[in-house]
């Protein structure tokens, strides 16, 4: 996979995909169907694995030759030696995770680095729906409260706190929206936030 | 194929002269590049897949995923599967002549291990011109063939299938294939090994056996489901018989294996089970013993197996990750326990299929020559 198909498949995965290095050593926590890890690899010359529980996704992660093992994160990352990952990706998974905190502590003791993506409850339509008294829904929560995997919502200074607490320092915090930076008002305007983080 | 040349067995014996029963499926393609090896569990054969004319009753062991059009694909792949050493379906077995003495070799054949398998396994491919197979595949005592082939011969496989498998026996595995073992051993007609002299066979022991080994392929929940407490006749008859149904199917089962099965194979088998533990020279570090392999791997484990759980798989995992290879694991959430690996499930043949697959683009699509 080039950087053009993944950029039509999916706009967040490339401009996170600009913060790795050629050649690192990737962990993929929730890799989905495994398109980040196959242009990873394929054109960045990356190694790595991805970490997914969805049966239809391990197969998706099959068929491309993307190294995926079927686990539940919530388990943790025992598979995994300490400092073994120059990059441990954990991209719009965090949210459905109950030890979030535990998570983000393997998360820092697996690899050198981290990339962690989840959507930004306080972007602003998701604020109008709370100001008009309802949940919001929208493309990036296309879900009612009561059948959201989603089980953790966070905004962008809620975060860093989190990070901090673990042993992370953010290095860089961008809010996308459409996989695009948004650089005014970013806990506003940005739906997606994005923090690069370094022990 | 016969082969002259003795070959030499981890115990320190020898076999001189063997033969290797093999059957193949598809064609091998010009570069030898679509080969792939199916290894053979407890008591299956290297008839893998297809019917023969003359027998249209005897399906191969693993047809379900072996075949044209099936998972592995025989349009694509050229399979071989090959009966193990000291197993009773054509190859060199305990029922065969010893030529040393010229009577059955009986309780005399040698013990043999699945690293000795392996090493005969190689011959074979030696003598068919493949160096590298696509791919070496097994499930339960056939994944751990491959599980060698990716230590032992390191450059001759580009891919390792572990199925339903484990580096290494637990002391439950061990003592469940004891108490088979002494089973056999305890059957009047047993004769220490040599009962073709006397023309007879331990069935009861062999029975036995089969009724213990087919507990632990059976999971909790699929016996419970299929038989549950059901009575044959509907009440109970107060005495020791055939009441329960789990007891007459297992009876029946026991009854056909001891018709076909060899028993001084089964002692063979499970020892060869028993003994597999190919971390052990290194200090029990599965790691550093997995350091020398090159092959990716598949792995899938069963979420009901008990007789090798999901755990050992993890367990090989994590020592392939360790050592930074490919690996791709799936867990399968299915009902069968340990059978699992033999049976129809779609997310399991799915998973199997979208790896052959992906293995048949990175040979270029070169399926026949």
């Amino acid at each position: 996979m080039n950087f053009r198909e993944l950029s039509l498949l999916r706009a967040d995965l490339a401009f996170i995909a600009h913060w790795l290095n050629d050649g690192a050593h990737v962990l993929d926590l929730g890799c989905g169907d495994g398109v980040m890890l196959d242009y990873l690899q394929t054109s960045r010359n990356c190694t790595g694995y991805g970490i997914e529980i969805a049966d239809d996704k391990v197969l998706a992660c099959a068929g491309r030759g993307v190294s995926v093992i079927q686990q539940d994160m919530e388990k943790g990352l025992h598979l995994f030696d300490d400092n073994v990952f120059d990059t441990v990706l954990c991209l719009s998974s965090l949210q459905m995770m109950m030890n979030v905190e535990e998570l983000l502590r393997d998360i820092a003791r697996v690899g050198r680095e981290a990339i962690v993506s989840f959507p930004n409850f306080a972007y602003w339509p998701h604020r109008l729906s709370l100001l008009s008294g309802r949940m919001p829904v929208s493309k990036m929560l296309p879900y009612e409260w009561y059948n959201t995997p989603n089980v953790r919502c966070a905004t962008i200074r809620d975060f860093e706190e989190l990070a901090n607490k673990v042993g992370l320092k953010v290095t860089e915090c961008v809010a996308l929206q459409n996989g695009k930076p948004v650089s005014l008002l970013p806990n506003w305007r940005g739906s997606l936030a994005v923090f690069r983080l370094k022990k | 194929m016969y082969f002259a040349q003795p070959l030499q067995l981890q115990s320190g014996a020898a076999i001189g002269g063997y033969t290797l029963m093999y059957e193949t499926y598809g064609t091998l393609n010009s570069d030898k590049s679509n080969a792939v090896l199916v290894c053979h569990a407890l008591n299956a054969s290297h008839h893998v897949a297809g019917t023969y004319a003359d027998q249209a009753g005897n399906v191969g062991w693993w047809d379900n995923m072996i075949g044209p059009g099936k998972p592995v694909d025989t349009d694509r792949f050229f399979v071989i599967g090959i009966n193990n050493l000291g197993s009773c379906f054509g190859s060199t077995g305990p029922m065969h002549t010893n030529p040393a003495t010229g009577k059955p070799y009986g309780a005399d054949f040698p013990v043999v291990t699945v690293e000795d398998w392996v090493n005969a396994q190689a011959m074979l491919a030696d003598e068919l011109g493949i160096s590298q197979f696509a791919a070496v595949m097994g499930g339960s005592l056939g994944g751990m063939q491959a599980l060698a082939w990716s230590m032992l011969y390191p450059e001759r496989l580009r891919h390792c299938v572990v199925i339903a498998s484990t580096a290494r026996l637990s002391a439950q595995n061990i003592a469940f294939n004891d108490v088979a073992r002494q089973s056999i051993m305890a059957d009047p007609d047993f004769h220490g090994g040599d009962y073709y002299a006397h023309g007879v066979v331990p069935k009861n022991g062999l029975r036995v056996a089969r009724m213990i080994g087919h507990i632990t392929y059976l999971s909790n929940d699929d016996m419970s489901e299929k038989f549950g407490r059901d009575l044959r006749s509907g009440e109970y008859q107060f005495g020791f018989g055939i009441e329960f149904e789990i007891e007459s199917y297992l009876r029946y089962q026991g009854e056909k294996f001891s018709t076909y099965f060899d028993a001084n194979t089964y002692l063979l088998i499970t020892r060869a089970l028993d003994y597999f533990d190919p971390a052990a020279p290194f200090g029990g570090d599965l790691t550093r013993a997995l350091a020398n392999t090159k092959a990716q791997f598949l792995l899938a484990s069963f979420s009901t197996d008990w007789r090798f759980e999901p755990e050992c798989s993890r367990k090989m995992v994590e020592a392939l990750v360790s050592n930074k290879r490919r690996v791709t694991y799936a867990e399968i959430d299915a009902p069968h326990g340990h059978d699992a690996f033999l049976l129809d499930d779609a997310r399991y043949h799915n998973l199997v299929r979208a790896y052959y697959e992906r293995m048949w683009n990175e040979i270029g699509n070169r399926g026949l020559a």
